[in-house]
């Protein structure tokens, strides 16, 4: 049966198409619709996952080619250790948020949901074929229908304003991103004569100043879709306004596929130049800590999550910013600790903003509100909810014992031994490095407990949250699954490293012997940090007997908060998201710019008072809208052409046609 | 190794005063920079009697002198600490220490025909150099900005000093009266402006233009 | 020496640690003039605290009650982390740093929890006013130990502090006077002393770490002072393995000088509390970013060779 495994994972994929097709033809029937959505959607992804384990295991490549009739087009399908790993993250998110948004789907009371599930059905299985096709042509057909697709969900609720507003910034950032990408295959093309893949390895003697080209362009072109700064404009305008699976689908995964194109190129480019690795670790750098930053002003929930995809985005740039350095400086520990530790984050980084979005979208139901400051004290009635969100949050501040911790232990390992061997171009891209995870380190740790604490600590500060229940069971398994997944990885970590051999190995061009006799030291020190985390829970579990050994003699009793003797405490005089993080925006209010609105205290026994804090995007305000505005005014100087008046159109049309015939005669 | 350590007080000396608004510390600090800069000649060893001399008569111009000029002008104006700078102190902090960074990676690759006494020297008197100028375009006080001129001369002679040749005498005692004569025109200056506007502000003067 | 003779650090570190809150009170006392409280004050403290009962607030749920274990069961963990006397500690190994950084990280996230779940307006000041220094004191903390790292070529704590002998020493002052500064500041952020928060204050608007836990009762409130007080161990035991090179005497005589000096440094906590007043809040940014001046001092030291 394996020697056709890749038609296998072909039958999986048209069956979540069929799967996304049935339910527009069941477009009536609520509950049908949804399963048979659903059901395609769960099957095709086991079915296309089991070709991918195998691959990534074996590192072998399995590919199969059928010509085409569009020129220098093919379908040209080959899964290698690269996209067998990106294969496994969009599976493994695909089935969860697919179960997850069955159950949420239903919520949306007046709307047709065959759209939703439809396209969210396409979208999974376009992005599956976008990390497995192996033609340039065929690739961008993929990215476009993944582009689509995640438009008409991102849309989903068009009856809102900003919605639209927001699919229209997707749309056209999306296509800007792509424009970049066509002009690289193109070039591309011209070097290898052929649009496949394969020949694009095999390009030799490429002259450097047209693969930097090449790089920058890919950099642009797929750092849109990923989100690095400063082209994530879109990140935090489409999340937000999709449905809440698929914003854990499209911050899971889909801002994955840029990073996955990232590193095909790579793959494509040998003996990669420094500053190519300096480029890299600046934009990553740069990008997690403005992610971070903006993450840390925001009061919608949705809107904050978005922004740590940006940085944890920037967070595996810098990892692969490592691993490109280390190539270049020919040692080959800091290339498989820095491409290690960005693949591991992709992985973690899936799973636990998977995890947080879901819990998000739990949350937005329960209480009926996306602001922060409204909620609070969820985590009474919302137990299993509360217990999963804390997982996600926890591990993606990279606290150990979970997975955050390992994916950023490789990358700081990989940077102190760039900074150990002393040589200024190492060392130098190993403290920005060090000093960028740090400060991002903090900084999420912050934004984080502020979530957290705000959103299910404590007691509900608006109507919104009194009496708030558990979602279903449907909504929560998914929840729990993903949750046991960041636990896992974090205690199992050096199997899973020891997993992700080939992948390294193809990323960084080593023979995959190499590298496992590199990754066994660093395994043999992830079981100790496992061994570390084991000790910590006996601690806990010790402690936990010992304080009831305690408490069983004395008395326990229950009273209200201290209060400092005020008469009336009130549930609105608790903190609130915008005065938590106010220190922490105040100290970097030259980036962040955020801006104030109040009406001050006027009377000795004041009535009221507001006060009001937004932080719009810096990058869109003082970047692209200049841009933009100098485009529409340069543009403007051509509004004359536009009359309307049809007969001159087509005088047009046929003085191009007489131009062009003259033209070709000559 | 005792260069070593002088060249870290005065990196953190400069430090001090990017990000100080006290006047009476900028003087200080312009002190205590003149008597590292005087022991400096003497400190690698060779105990020339011309040296010798030199040093004295440098820290008794730059540690002596000059503070104590700038000290009786300090307390003619009742003035005591820095309006508001085109920079914040926490960015000039920042910036100070992007400056560091920056002059450690020019001297590694500036190309001297001598190696100075220590790899610390070349690096902190760029540093030097630069704090002078920073204060000089950046601060509104006209006090400090004759401070930030003081502080640039400074960081050129740390420069000349470490360069292990015989430097003229003559050539160097020219050049501390120069600095001397500017110092004290620039003093009486400040006075009379202040005297005058009743405040030492020099963005407040270009308004004298129109 | 085998493993047997490495566990009298952190067994040293647990029965000494509340000797040194009683001894920074008593510098305090000297300085002003009184008599003080007795030096093992703490351990009386602690012993009554164990036997009383204990008040939960009705807003909290379970993340205050866990928020006191979480923490005592991370130090307790990071405690064997940390080498006294220049000996190897009970587990190392390379990265051991990160591990012991961010766990410090995982008492603090729960910490903040705890107190925001009290759902108290004097928490949450505190609580964000600790995200904001400890987000500022991470970098500083991270490329000090980067920066000593560096210097001696070694990934792992108990390693560095190994090879801070005399010969080291002597070659890298620059470097390890830097790093010793860093730290210094960081053990007075960290563990909530004068001039960035101080202990004795009884107003809640001042308080930074004292009010997070000012719910707490009866044993929870044991623990904490119980981790408050290793956690002063740990970073005094770091700043005397920094400052104080090994003069190769052997184990015992090591141990006994890093004891030594890790009592002389709550001495000097004790004077610096009494000599400093505190610091106006919206200045202790600026205080952290000169830890963070410091250590990127001592990296440049440490790559110009």
């Amino acid at each position: 049966m394996f020697y056709c495994s890749i038609k296998i994972f072909l039958v999986g994929v048209f069956l979540i198409f069929f799967g996304g097709a049935l339910s527009l033809l069941f477009w009536r029937k609520k509950k049908l619709s949804i399963l048979a959505g659903t059901f395609g959607a769960v099957l095709g992804s086991i079915l296309g996952l089991a070709p991918a384990i195998k691959v990534l295991l074996s590192g072998g490549k399995e590919s199969l080619y059928l010509a085409w009739s569009i020129p220098f087009g093919a379908f040209f399908v080959e899964i290698d250790a690269i996209s067998a790993f990106f294969l496994l993250c969009i599976f493994i998110l695909s089935i969860i948020t697919a179960i997850y948004g069955s159950r949420y789907l239903l919520e949306y009371k007046d709307k047709s949901l065959a759209k939703a599930i439809f396209f969210f059905n396409v979208l999974i299985s376009s992005m599956a074929m976008v990390v497995v096709s192996a033609n340039g042509m065929f690739f961008l057909i993929c990215w476009e229908i993944m582009s689509i697709a995640s438009f008409f969900l991102v849309t989903f609720e068009d009856e809102h304003k900003h919605v639209r507003q927001a699919g229209i910034v997707y749309l056209i950032a999306t296509h800007i991103g792509t424009a970049f990408l066509l002009v690289m295959f193109i070039l591309l093309g011209r070097e290898s004569n052929s649009l496949d893949f394969d020949k694009f390895t095999a390009i030799k003697l490429l002259p450097a100043s047209m693969a930097s080209i090449i790089f920058i362009l890919s950099l642009v072109g797929f750092g849109t879709k990923a989100g690095l700064v400063p082209f994530h404009i879109w990140l935090p305008e489409a999340h937000p306004a999709a449905p809440s699976h698929v914003s854990a689908l499209m911050s899971g995964v889909m801002i994955k596929t840029g990073i996955y194109g990232i590193i095909r190129v790579l793959t494509f480019l040998p003996n990669p130049p420094l500053w190519w690795g300096w480029l890299l670790i600046i934009v990553g750098a740069v990008s997690g800590v403005i992610g971070v930053l903006f993450a840390l002003a925001q009061h919608d929930i949705k809107r904050l999550l978005a922004y740590h995809s940006v940085e944890n985005i920037g967070i595996i740039t810098m990892g692969l910013g490592l691993g490109v350095v280390g190539i270049n400086s020919g040692s080959q520990i800091l290339a498989i600790l820095g491409f290690g530790g960005a693949i591991l984050h992709i992985l973690n980084h899936a799973l636990f903003k998977g995890l947080l979005f879901l819990g998000a979208g739990s949350v937005v139901t329960a209480a009926g509100t996306r602001e922060i400051d409204e909620l609070g004290g969820l985590g009474k009635n919302m137990f299993v909810t509360s217990v999963t969100f804390l997982i996600g949050a926890v591990a993606i501040c990279g606290i150990p014992p979970l997975n955050g911790f390992i994916s950023e232990f490789l990358i700081y390992t990989g940077s102190f031994r760039g900074l150990i061997t002393k040589q200024l171009d190492l060392a130098t891209v190993s403290i920005i490095i060090i000093g960028s995870l740090a400060l991002i380190g903090g900084l999420a740790l912050a934004c984080f407990t502020k979530v957290y604490g705000i959103v299910f600590l404590g007691e509900p500060r608006s109507k919104h949250s009194v009496n708030v229940q558990e979602s279903s069971k449907i909504m929560l398994v998914p929840m729990i699954i993903l949750a046991a997944l960041c636990v896992f990885i974090g205690l199992f970590s050096s199997f899973i490293l020891k997993i992700l051999n080939h992948c390294i190995a193809e990323i960084a061009g080593i023979g995959p012997d190499v590298v496992s006799s590199q990754i066994l030291p660093l395994s043999n020190i992830l079981t100790k940090v496992s061994f570390a985390a084991f000790c910590l829970f006996v601690a806990i579990a010790v402690l936990l007997f010992i304080r009831k050994k305690m408490l069983s003699a004395e008395k326990v009793s229950i009273a209200p908060t201290w209060d400092c003797g005020y008469a009336k405490p009130d549930a609105r005089m608790q903190y609130t998201a915008s005065s938590f993080a106010q220190p922490l925006v105040d100290s970097f209010k030259m980036i962040l710019r955020t801006r104030k609105i109040t009406e001050p205290i006027k009377d000795l026994f004041p009535v009221e008072g507001q006060f009001e804090s937004s932080t719009p995007e810096v990058s869109r305000d003082y970047l692209f809208k200049p841009i933009f505005k100098g485009i529409y005014m340069l543009l403007d100087r051509l509004r004359w052409l536009q009359h309307g008046n049809i007969q001159l159109y087509i005088l047009y049309i046929a003085l191009t046609l007489i131009a062009l015939i003259i033209w070709k005669i000559r | 190794m005792l260069i070593e350590f002088m060249m870290i007080f005065l990196t953190l000396v400069n430090l001090i005063i990017l990000s100080t608004s006290r006047l009476s510390t900028c003087i200080k600090v312009i002190a205590f920079q003149g008597i590292i800069l005087g022991i400096l000649p003497v400190a690698e060893g060779h105990f020339d009697i011309q040296l010798v001399i030199f040093s004295i008569i440098a820290i008794s111009v730059k540690a002596i002198l000059f503070p104590s000029m700038l000290l009786r002008t300090l307390s003619q104006l009742n003035i005591h600490r820095e309006k508001k700078p085109y920079v914040g102190y926490g960015m000039s902090l920042l910036i100070g220490l992007g400056a560091i960074v920056l002059s450690w990676w020019i001297s590694k690759n500036l190309p001297l025909t001598v190696a100075p006494a220590s790899s610390a020297v070349l690096p902190v008197s760029i540093f030097t150099s630069f704090v002078g100028l920073y204060l000089i375009i950046t601060r509104k006080m006209a006090l400090t900005q004759v401070i930030g001129y003081l502080i640039f001369e400074n960081g050129i002679y740390m420069f000349g000093v470490i360069l292990p040749q015989k430097q003229p005498l003559l050539v160097e005692l020219a050049v501390l009266l120069d600095a001397f004569v500017a110092v004290f025109v620039m003093g009486i200056t400040i006075f009379h402006i202040s005297r005058e506007f009743d405040h030492i502000e020099t963005d407040q003067l270009s308004t004298l233009r129109s | 020496m085998n493993m047997s003779i490495r566990i009298v650090q952190p067994i040293l570190a647990l029965i000494l640690s509340p000797l040194l809150l009683g001894i920074i009170n008593r510098t305090k006392a000297f300085f002003a003039g009184r008599k003080g409280q007795p030096l093992l004050q703490t351990y009386f403290d602690l012993w009554k605290l164990v036997h009383k009962g204990v008040v939960y607030s009705k807003t909290t749920g379970w993340v205050f009650r866990a928020g006191p274990i979480i923490n005592l069961s991370a130090i307790l963990l990071i405690t064997l982390f940390i080498p006294l006397g220049h000996s190897k500690a009970v587990i190392f190994f390379d990265g051991d740093i990160f591990l012991v950084i961010y766990l410090f990280a995982l008492i603090r996230f729960f910490t903040i929890l705890a107190a925001l779940d009290t759902g108290s307006s004097f928490e949450g000041m505190g609580a964000s006013r600790e995200a904001q220094f400890s987000a500022l004191t991470e970098p500083a903390l991270f490329l000090a130990l980067a920066a000593i790292a560096c210097g001696t070529g070694k990934l792992s704590l108990s390693e560095i502090l190994v090879s801070v002998t005399s010969r080291f020493w002597l070659a890298n002052i620059s470097i390890i006077l830097f790093v010793a500064a860093t730290l210094i500041i960081v053990l007075l952020t960290e563990n909530a002393r004068i001039p960035v928060d101080d202990p004795n204050t009884h107003l809640e608007l001042t308080m930074i770490h004292e009010v997070m836990v000012l719910d707490s009762s009866g044993p929870d409130f044991a623990f904490i002072v119980f981790a408050s007080a290793l956690k002063l161990w740990i970073f005094a035991a770091l700043f005397a393995g920094v400052l104080i090179p090994d003069i190769g005497f052997g184990f015992w005589p090591n141990l006994a000088i890093c004891v030594l000096a890790v009592l002389c440094v709550s001495v000097v906590v004790g004077i610096i509390e009494s000599c400093i007043a505190r610091l106006k809040l919206l200045f202790v940014p600026h205080f952290i970013f000169i830890a963070t001046i410091f250590a990127v001092l001592a990296i440049v030291f440490v790559l110009r060779k």
